[in-house]
């Protein structure tokens, strides 16, 4: 159990190894390690950042469903007044219409009354007048009395 | 099956020694090289010779082992780092991560200062120690055994397990020691680090008591980080020799030692990082 210059040599060893460990082992390993933290940091943050972002994109397509549909009652109200003006006019349309051929149909039954009437009138005359003459026979100068004749069909 | 390899060789070891007591010393003997008292250069055949040489001389087995282990370290992390990719890691990639993350979580947690260094220093002190402390679940007769085979020599020493030498650990304790010794005057200076023993903890007045009191602490900081891990796996070592020595019964008690061993190795290698962690810290504060 003598002490002799192993020491030496294994302090020697000692600084060399640790050495080498420092220069060779220890800066490749610590970096890899290091890259990898870093890389599955990154990870973890595009992984929030992911999440938040379908969370905003849900929100964005909510509210434009809520837009879409806000915007389709508003359209579907507009026509349905659309369509009830349409009605409304198409009806005023139609009472004109029928007023128009009432008061059409109106002024032509009164020009065949007044024709019919005139010519009843007519022939109510020269009826007259054939009676009269029947009555008077010979009596009456249809010449000499046709202006009484025409005064006695006009007040008929 | 190692079992059985270490009841093969302790029979023909102990064929070899006359002795228990024999086989277990031959085991704690070193291969020892260095200048013999006549002057010529060579392997002390004994311990006598190994004490004879005196400080310089060196232990080739358990340098060698010593630094084959903290070469296969670096090879392997070196190996695994070099394609370490910051994608899914591979299996040992993994492994390796796991250590430096469990060293860095060390270093952070106790290690306030700014240093680049301490981190892979820890790492690689925890790392070859824990190798070097494995080197003890080998039953013990086979790598002396394959040396003597190897070198055609069947009294040739060869301890396997570099922790068990005192050397060893004192050289890592020693390197550790150099180290606070750096950081303690590159971050006080030379007044500031001397101040510390000085002035503390009784003031000025009382600068004798003070440097009585911590000038030992400071040096049993090395000392004790030595002892501590040579003493826990040197008193492992002896057991597992005397138990080799009990023949059949042997087979009964490996296994719990080498179970409650299996608990001493990576504590005392955490052990020993954790300390030289501290210890640096404490260099790198200031009060």
């Amino acid at each position: 159990m003598n002490l002799n210059a192993t020491i030496i040599g294994q302090i020697f060893a000692f600084f060399l190894f640790a050495w080498f460990c420092q220069a060779i082992v220890w800066p490749p390993v610590v970096r890899a390690m290091e890259e990898r933290r870093k890389k599955i940091a990154d990870g973890l943050d595009a992984a929030d950042r992911a999440s938040h972002d379908l969370e905003r994109a849900q929100e964005r397509v909510a509210e434009q469903l809520r837009d879409a549909k806000a915007n389709s009652a508003g359209i579907i109200d507009q026509a349905n007044k659309r369509a009830s003006q349409i009605i409304e006019e198409a009806k005023e349309k139609a009472r004109e219409e029928a007023g128009r051929i009432k008061a059409g149909a109106q002024a032509e039954i009164d020009q065949q009354v007044n024709q019919a009437r005139e010519q009843l009138r007519q022939q109510v005359a020269t009826l007259a007048v054939a009676g009269a003459e029947k009555i008077l026979e010979r009596a009456v100068d249809q010449n000499a009395h046709a202006d009484l004749l025409r005064k006695l069909a006009a007040s008929l | 099956m190692a079992e059985r390899a270490a009841e093969t060789t302790t029979e023909t070891a102990q064929a070899a020694y006359a002795t228990g007591g024999e086989y277990v010393q031959h085991h704690l003997g070193f291969l020892t090289y260095g200048k013999y008292p006549d002057g010529h250069w060579g392997i002390a055949h004994t311990t006598e010779d190994a004490a004879a040489m005196g400080f310089w001389s060196i232990n080739l087995d358990t340098m060698g082992i010593s630094l084959v282990l903290g070469v296969l370290f670096v090879w392997f992390f070196a190996k695994v780092c070099r394609g370490a990719t910051s994608g899914v890691p591979s299996g040992v990639q993994n492994f390796v991560e796991i250590m430096v993350e469990f060293v860095q979580n060390s270093v952070k947690t106790s290690f306030t200062g700014k240093s680049d260094f301490v981190a892979p220093l820890a790492l690689t002190v925890f790392c070859w120690i824990l190798l070097m402390n494995l080197m003890d679940l080998i039953p013990v007769d086979i790598i002396p055994l394959a040396a003597q085979l190897i070198a055609g020599n069947e009294h040739l020493y060869f301890k396997a397990v570099p922790t068990t030498d005192v050397n060893i650990t004192i050289g890592l304790s020693m390197g550790v020691f150099l180290l606070i010794l750096y950081y303690s005057f590159k971050n006080k200076g030379v007044g500031g680090f001397f101040g510390e023993f000085a002035f503390q903890p009784f003031g000025v007045w009382l600068m004798p008591v003070n440097l009585i009191m911590e000038v030992p602490a400071f040096l049993a900081k090395p000392v004790s980080l030595a002892l501590r891990l040579f003493g826990n796996l040197f008193a492992g070592e002896v057991i597992f020799l005397v138990i080799g020595l009990l023949g059949y019964w042997q087979f009964l008690l490996h296994f719990p030692w080498a179970v409650f061993h299996l608990l001493i190795i990576p504590l005392q290698a955490y052990l020993f990082m954790m300390l030289t962690i501290v210890y640096l810290n404490q260099a790198c504060q200031h009060h």
